[in-house]
């Protein structure tokens, strides 16, 4: 696949100038859209476009270990439903008085984002260490099917978890606290979700070209290379899967607060099987591709959802097409693009 | 624990271990073999089951049904395999994962549509519906039926892969694809025939399990991570490996549910699969060294 | 004897029923240059492996600068200044040939987790990256991606790879391989410009360049070295002839 994009490498000015112009375009549209909905009295296209960007969020956290580093994670959902759960469960305890544990500390609920939403982040994140720990001792299919079984595990402890509604999920009375923001507002949750998937997007970008991306990037196109010059690749993949999972729980938590609910649905491996769709169809290893991926994922579930509630039988034969033909996805379609390099 | 219930209980975890084991053993093989990550096994499973329901309806014969059922199930599988999985031999284990993925949605939808939505019920024969004395205890003769069953295809497995010339191919083809192909042998036949094996065994699995649990849409999805999470431990490639993990896998997780609490009691395997993965990341027996 | 910079005692690696390196015991001094040659299975790519780190011997040790090293990884031993190429080119493929060389610069320097400035723009990385480049003489091919080089380029960049980490030991496994006779020309001049300042262990089929390089020789049969020696005793020995008989004549 790589030589044959090298060889067909466009001239940069001209791959940049297009770059630009779908960044401008697509950020237009992202900001202008809900606002336009809002106004026209249809807050459908607020909320469809509020779990576009949140879904976008995940996509662009995956894209980080998968696009670049190589690492096909079919467990991602698990971190989005940590941060969502952790968010739903302090909620919770907050609305209930009821303390969370009252040994060896007590911790009580919350709903002031500035508490709740880093404890998210952290507990996604601690997650993703210890999965990732074990799971990058291995490679390739083996890797995949490692990361799959603990989402799964994951995904039965949480529908174990009973007092917090189990198969059927969590109700939040209402969004985090976030001073001075009112969430409940739906245009202004809007607006910080973008606010954070730009921040997002400009982080990852960053973080690629740093010493640190360029050996994660490194190692996808060739790990063995990578240690033969003296780099410990086992801990850079793991601060690689981390940091995914970190953003994956950022994801969550935002994806709680705007459904003001939680469920193991959105946690299931289905739902990680889609992130990866996503990332894939919207070009992995570009900074905004999955951003595309997500919404041309989703803006598909919803056409055909419309004609038909046996979607998936269509949509099946359609991935299986893609992935067979049009690997490129979106952004290297649109933006005449090869993918990291 | 009583003796009765350690004895129960331990043949329910073989019984399991079993049905895991012939879901394992083809996927194992076609991994091995083919470095094929065929997600949608879990689906010849539940097509295996749905097939064998089917077929009892319309001819009222349990062993009429599994007769015809799971050479039907190999025959979708290996129809699957020549239109849509044999270009991803080539490809990379992202694009086989997003494929088969994509085959899960759709054979999943195919099937609501075409059976509906409701789960079918499987009725057992007389002959198997009853139970049968065994030190002490009254086990049920159709799970007594599916150890043996399973025991019986472990021994003609290994037989197959030992013994004979296809096994002989089959081991060949794992370790070098164009050696024999250059031999004259055809090897898209091969994989053809191995991913057919693999799937009658799938079906085979899903039939014995449609009288013992519902038989519905999806059903593959759960039993899919299980079979993942044997292969895993087992070691990828080698059925040997898939046979022992799948009875570990099979008593602890029957004993796990009895001696721990429903929360411990899901994720004990998965618990088992992380401690033996840090101890050794390739399984317990790697099929290649 | 002086120390050895590299040296492996009694190195024995089993395949099965297969003994590919057998009661090996090699040296090589500081500024040495060692070519490694025999025939064909000889066990010439497993030695390396062992020395390298990515095959672990079934017994025997490895030394290295003093320290025992056998139980060491890949990456482990090339921070201590033991460097590799690869006999079939091992690139990022898609890095630029500048790229490949300034994460090998990266590498020695202990700090990759850095996660904010841009590393293409690092000229601490850059600058040392052209230089190896210009030594072994790609400078003017660095911006090209490294899928896209020419073979003989290729090797070159491998070698560069090694260079940038401004090892003491060069681990070349046929460095030679494949090229033309005036790349091949080239590449033992290189070679000859890297004497002295790094010790190296040159495993070879080109026998114009062991001869024309090699300090010491020694000859690999079966994993047994049947010689070591200097260049001219090891032509004249009858156990080397013995064993290239019918073999491209010394």
């Amino acid at each position: 696949m790589a030589d044959a994009e090298l060889a067909s490498a466009p001239p940069r000015r001209a791959a940049m100038r297009s770059e630009t112009a779908l960044l401008v375009l697509g950020l237009a549209i992202l900001v202008l859209a809900p606002l336009a909905a809002q106004l026209l009295g249809e807050p459908f296209y607020v909320r469809l476009f509020t779990r576009i960007v949140i879904m976008a969020i995940a996509a662009v956290s995956l894209d980080l270990i998968l696009g670049y580093g190589g690492m096909v994670s079919f467990g991602h959902a698990a971190f989005v439903g940590i941060g969502a759960y952790v968010t739903g469960i302090l909620a919770y305890h907050a609305a209930s008085g009821e303390a969370l544990t009252t040994w060896p500390i007590v911790i009580h609920g919350s709903q002031n984002a500035f508490i709740v939403w880093p404890a998210a982040i952290a507990l996604a994140a601690l997650a993703a260490f210890v999965i990732g720990l074990v799971s990058l001792r291995t490679t390739g299919i083996a890797f995949i099917m490692i990361t799959l079984a603990f989402a799964q595990m994951l995904y039965f402890v949480v529908i174990a978890l009973q007092k917090y509604g189990g198969e059927d999920g969590l109700q939040m009375s209402d969004r985090s606290r976030l001073f001075p923001l009112d969430l409940g507002d739906r245009l202004v949750f809007y607006y910080l979700v973008l606010a954070i998937l730009v921040a997002v997007v400009a982080f990852c970008r960053r973080l690629v070209e740093s010493h640190f991306g360029m050996v994660l990037r490194g190692c996808r196109q060739n790990e063995r290379r990578m240690r033969a010059i003296g780099f410990p690749t086992y801990r850079y993949r793991l601060a690689a899967f981390v940091i995914a999972g970190a953003l994956a729980g950022l994801a969550g938590i935002l994806l709680a607060n705007s459904q003001n609910y939680v469920s193991p649905a959105d946690m299931a491996w289905t739902r990680s099987g889609e992130l990866i769709v996503m990332v894939v169809l919207g070009g992995m290893g570009t900074a905004i591709g999955p951003v595309l991926g997500a919404a041309a994922y989703l803006l598909l579930e919803l056409l055909l959802g419309s004609f038909t509630t046996h979607w998936q039988a269509i949509f099946g034969p359609i991935l299986i097409v893609i992935v067979l033909f049009a690997r490129r996805g979106l952004y290297g379609a649109l933006a005449g693009r090869p993918t990291d390099g | 624990m009583s003796a009765p219930l350690l004895i129960e209980q331990g043949l329910n975890g073989i019984q399991l271990g079993i049905m895991l084991f012939l879901m394992a053993a083809g996927l194992t093989l076609v991994l091995g073999i083919m470095n094929l990550v065929n997600l949608a096994h879990g689906s010849l499973y539940m097509l295996g089951a749905y097939f064998a329901a089917s077929l009892q309806q319309w001819t009222g014969s349990f062993a009429l049904a599994i007769l015809l059922a799971v050479p039907a199930t190999a025959l979708v599988g290996m129809a699957i395999e020549m239109v849509t999985l044999r270009t991803l031999y080539s490809r990379d284990h992202l694009d086989q994962v997003l494929c088969t993925f994509g085959l899960i949605l759709f054979l999943n939808e195919m099937t609501r549509i075409l059976w509906g939505g409701l789960p079918l019920r499987m009725t057992l024969p007389p002959a198997l519906a009853g139970t049968v004395a065994l030190s002490g205890i009254a086990y049920p003769a159709f799970r007594l039926a599916i150890i043996a069953t399973g025991i019986l295809v472990a021994l003609l497995l290994y037989l197959l892969i030992a013994r004979t010339r296809l096994g002989m191919l089959i081991r060949a083809g794992a370790s070098d694809r164009m050696m024999v192909g250059a031999l004259g042998i055809d090897i898209n036949l091969l994989f053809t025939l191995v991913f057919g094996l693999g799937a009658a065994l799938a079906g085979l699995a899903g039939i014995m399990a449609g009288p013992l649990l519902a038989v519905q849409v999806g059903m593959g999805d759960g039993v899919l991570i299980l079979t993942l999470v044997v292969i895993v431990i087992g070691g990828i490639g080698s059925v040997r490996g898939a046979f022992v993990a799948a009875i570990l896998v099979g008593l602890i997780d029957t004993f796990g549910r009895i001696l721990l609490p429903p929360a411990l009691a899901d994720i004990g395997i998965y618990v088992l699969m992380a401690a033996i993965l840090f101890w050794r990341p390739q399984g317990l027996f790697p099929a290649h060294g | 004897m002086a120390d050895a910079l590299l040296a492996t005692e009694n190195l024995i690696k089993q395949f099965g029923g297969v003994t590919a390196t057998d009661r090996l015991s090699l040296s090589v001094m500081e500024g040495e240059l060692h070519a490694v040659i025999g025939p064909n299975g000889a066990g010439k790519t497993t030695l390396v492996a062992q020395l390298a780190g990515e095959l672990a011997p079934s017994t025997g040790r490895i030394r290295f600068a003093g320290a025992d090293i056998t139980a060491l990884g890949m990456a482990a031993r090339a921070r201590r200044g033991l460097a590799r190429s690869f006999q079939i080119a091992s690139l990022c493929r898609e890095f630029s040939a500048l790229d490949n060389v300034a994460l090998a610069v990266q590498a020695q320097g202990g700090h990759g987790f850095r996660f904010w400035r841009a590393a293409r723009a690092d000229e601490a990385l850059r600058a040392p990256a052209r230089a190896v480049l210009a030594q072994v003489g790609l400078a003017g091919r660095q911006d090209v991606p490294a899928g896209l080089l020419a073979h003989g380029e290729q090797r070159q960049l491998e070698l560069a790879m090694a260079l940038a980490g401004k090892p003491r030991l060069l681990l070349l496994d046929e460095p030679m391989a494949g090229m033309g006779q005036a790349d091949a020309a080239l590449m033992i001049a290189l070679l000859r410009t890297l004497k002295r300042r790094h010790a190296i262990l040159l495993v070879e089929h080109d026998m114009d360049a062991v001869f024309a390089l090699a300090d010491r020789i020694s000859v690999l049969v079966y994993g047994r070295c049947i010689a070591t020696g200097a260049p001219e005793a090891i032509r004249a020995d009858a156990a080397v002839r013995d064993a290239y008989l019918g073999e491209e004549a010394l």
